[in-house]
C-alpha cells in the first residue's frame, strides 16, 4: 500500500515539476521573444516593469485576468468558451511522453525523468498534437465572424498538409532507434544525435514543427494584416490569454520534441544532463525567435506548394533511401 | 475492477455520444461528438491492451478524417435553418437502415449465445507495436497487400465516377 503511495507521490511531483517549469518558460519566452526581436529592429522591447523588464509577464497576466470576458451575441456560446481551454491543454499533454534526463536514483528508487514511457510515445505526440487544430478551429468557427472563420479554415488545411510531412519525417529516426518510444530514441543517439546522420529528416521536422506552431512564415491562420487577428480575433480577457499562452507552451514542447527526436536528447559532454536538456531545448527557441525575425509571412499557394509538391516526396524518399542505408549495413 | 468500471464507463460515453451525433441538427457539433466517442472507443482499445490500435484511432479517425469533415462542413456553409426544412425522410429511407440494424442486432446476439468464449470475455492480449507489426507485415502480409489493392481500385474508381462531364469529354476528345 505504502508502495503505491510513494509511487503516486512521485508521478504527481514530476507533474507538478513538469507543470511550474513549462509554464514559467512559456511566461518568459514571451518576454524573450519581445526582448530579441526588439533587439532585431533597432528598439529596447519592454524594460519598464522591474529590472531589465523582468516583471513583464506578471504585469501581462494581471492585465489579461481583469479584462473582461467578452463573448459576442451571436456567437456559440460553448464551443466559443471551451476552444481555448483545447489548445492550451493539448499543448500541455504532449508533455507527458518527453523524456528530460536519464533515470535517477532518489532513496534507491529509480527514478525516470519522464511522466510515463509508452512504447507508443512517438504516435501519442502525433495523436495529442493532431488534436491541437480543433482549437483554432472550433474557436474561429464558434465566433461567427467572417475573419475567424476564414482564419480556422487555414489552420485547418494547413495542418493536413503538414500533419503528413510530420508523421513521415519520424519514420527514419523510428527505423534508425528501432523503438516508438522516446527514451529508446535519445538512448540511440548517444554517441551520435540523428541530426547529423538524417539531416533531411531534420530538415522536413523542423519546417513542419514551425507550421505546427502556427508561427511566421506558417502564422496565416492569425495573419493579422490580412484577417485582424484571425481565429481568435473575437477573443478577450484570459480566453486570448490562453491562446496566446498555448503558443508559447507549443514552442516549448516542441523545442523539446525537436531535442529529443534529433539532437540527443539530454547527452552531452561536462554539463549534467538536465541542463543540456534546458540548454538545446532553449537554443531551438531562440532558432523559431530568430526566423520570426527574419522571414515574412508565405502565400497560401506557397504554403500548399511547400506541403504537398517539395516536403511530402522529400521526407517519402527519404524514408526509402534510409531503408536501403539500414539494410545494407546490416 | 478498476478497468472493468472504466470499460464500462467508456461503453457508455461511447454509446451516447454516438447516439447524440446521429441526433443533432447542427453538423458541427455532430462531428464533434463523433470525435468524442472515437476518443472513447481509442481508451477501449487501450485497456484491451492494443495501445498501437488505440494511438492509430485517434490519429487517422479523430486527427485526420474528422479534420477533413470539419473542413467540408465550413465550406459548404450548412447553416442549422436549412437543415429543419427539409421534410422528415419517409419509408424508402428508413427501410434500409431499419434492416442493417435489425441485422446487426440478430447477429451480434447470435454470437453471443452461441460462442461460449465470448461471454467470458476475450483473452487480455498486450500487443506491443513490434508484435503487432510482425504479425500484420509477415503472418498477414498477402492479407494486407490484398486489402491495399482494393483501396487502390476504390480510389481509381472514386476518381472516375466524380470526374465531370465536361472533363470527360474533354479527355475524349483528346484521344
Amino acid at each position: 500500500m505504502s508502495e503505491m503511495l510513494v509511487t503516486l507521490a512521485l508521478i504527481l511531483g514530476k507533474l507538478l515539476f513538469i507543470f511550474g517549469v513549462v509554464l514559467f518558460m512559456a511566461a518568459y519566452l514571451v518576454l524573450a521573444e519581445r526582448k530579441i526581436l526588439g533587439r532585431m529592429q533597432l528598439r529596447y522591447g519592454p524594460n519598464r516593469v522591474g529590472p531589465f523588464g523582468l516583471m513583464q509577464p506578471l504585469a501581462d497576466v494581471i492585465k489579461l485576468l481583469t479584462k473582461e470576458d467578452f463573448v459576442p451575441a451571436r456567437a456559440d456560446k460553448w464551443l466559443f468558451l471551451i476552444a481555448p481551454g483545447i489548445t492550451a491543454v493539448t499543448a500541455l499533454l504532449v508533455f507527458a511522453v518527453i523524456p528530460f534526463g536519464p533515470t535517477l536514483e532518489i532513496f534507491g528508487r529509480q527514478v525516470p525523468l519522464v511522466v510515463v514511457d509508452l512504447n507508443i510515445g512517438v504516435l501519442y505526440f502525433l495523436g495529442v498534437s493532431s488534436m491541437a487544430v480543433y482549437g483554432v478551429v472550433l474557436g474561429g468557427w464558434a465566433s461567427n465572424s467572417k475573419y475567424s472563420l476564414l482564419g480556422g479554415v487555414r489552420g485547418l488545411s494547413q495542418m493536413v498538409s503538414y500533419e503528413l510531412s510530420l508523421g513521415l519525417s519520424l519514420v527514419p529516426v523510428i527505423m534508425m532507434a528501432r523503438s516508438f518510444s522516446l527514451t529508446d530514441i535519445v538512448m540511440a543517439q548517444q554517441s551520435i544525435p540523428f541530426m547529423l546522420l538524417n539531416p533531411v529528416a531534420f530538415g522536413v521536422f523542423f519546417i513542419c514543427v514551425l507550421a505546427e506552431s502556427n508561427r511566421i512564415p506558417f502564422d496565416l491562420p492569425e495573419a493579422e494584416n490580412e484577417l485582424v487577428g484571425g481565429f481568435h480575433t473575437e477573443y478577450s480577457g484570459m480566453r486570448f490569454g490562453l491562446f496566446f499562452v498555448g503558443e508559447y507552451i507549443n514552442m516549448v514542447v516542441l523545442g523539446s520534441l525537436v531535442t529529443v527526436f534529433f539532437l540527443g536528447g539530454w547527452h552531452g559532454p561536462w554539463l549534467p544532463p538536465l541542463l543540456w536538456f534546458l540548454f538545446k531545448v532553449l537554443a531551438v527557441c531562440a532558432m523559431f525567435i530568430w526566423i520570426r525575425a527574419s522571414m515574412p509571412r508565405l502565400r497560401y499557394d506557397q504554403l500548399m506548394n511547400l506541403g504537398w509538391k517539395i516536403l511530402l516526396p522529400l521526407s517519402l524518399v527519404n524514408i526509402l533511401v534510409t531503408g536501403a542505408v539500414l539494410l545494407g549495413l546490416g | 475492477m478498476i478497468a472493468t468500471v472504466m470499460f464500462y464507463l467508456l461503453g457508455a460515453v461511447a454509446l451516447g455520444a454516438t447516439g447524440l451525433a446521429i441526433i443533432q441538427r447542427n453538423p458541427v457539433y455532430a462531428v464533434i461528438y463523433l470525435v468524442k466517442s472515437i476518443f472513447a472507443l481509442a481508451l477501449i482499445f487501450y485497456l484491451l491492451g492494443a495501445p498501437l490500435v488505440a494511438a492509430l484511432q485517434v490519429i487517422v479517425y479523430a486527427g485526420a478524417i474528422m479534420v477533413l469533415f470539419l473542413f467540408v462542413i465550413m465550406m459548404l456553409e450548412i447553416t442549422p435553418t436549412s437543415a429543419t426544412q427539409c421534410t422528415a425522410p419517409g419509408w424508402a429511407q428508413w427501410s434500409p437502415v431499419l434492416l442493417l440494424a435489425l441485422t446487426l442486432v440478430t447477429l451480434t446476439l447470435l454470437l453471443i449465445g452461441l460462442d461460449p468464449l465470448a461471454s467470458e470475455g476475450v483473452p487480455r492480449w498486450h500487443a506491443s507495436p513490434r508484435d503487432f507489426g510482425y504479425a500484420l507485415f509477415k503472418e498477414y502480409a498477402l492479407a494486407v497487400k490484398i486489402i491495399s489493392f482494393q483501396l487502390s481500385f476504390a480510389a481509381v474508381g472514386a476518381f472516375h465516377v466524380g470526374m465531370t462531364e465536361r472533363r470527360r469529354a474533354q479527355l475524349e476528345d483528346e484521344s
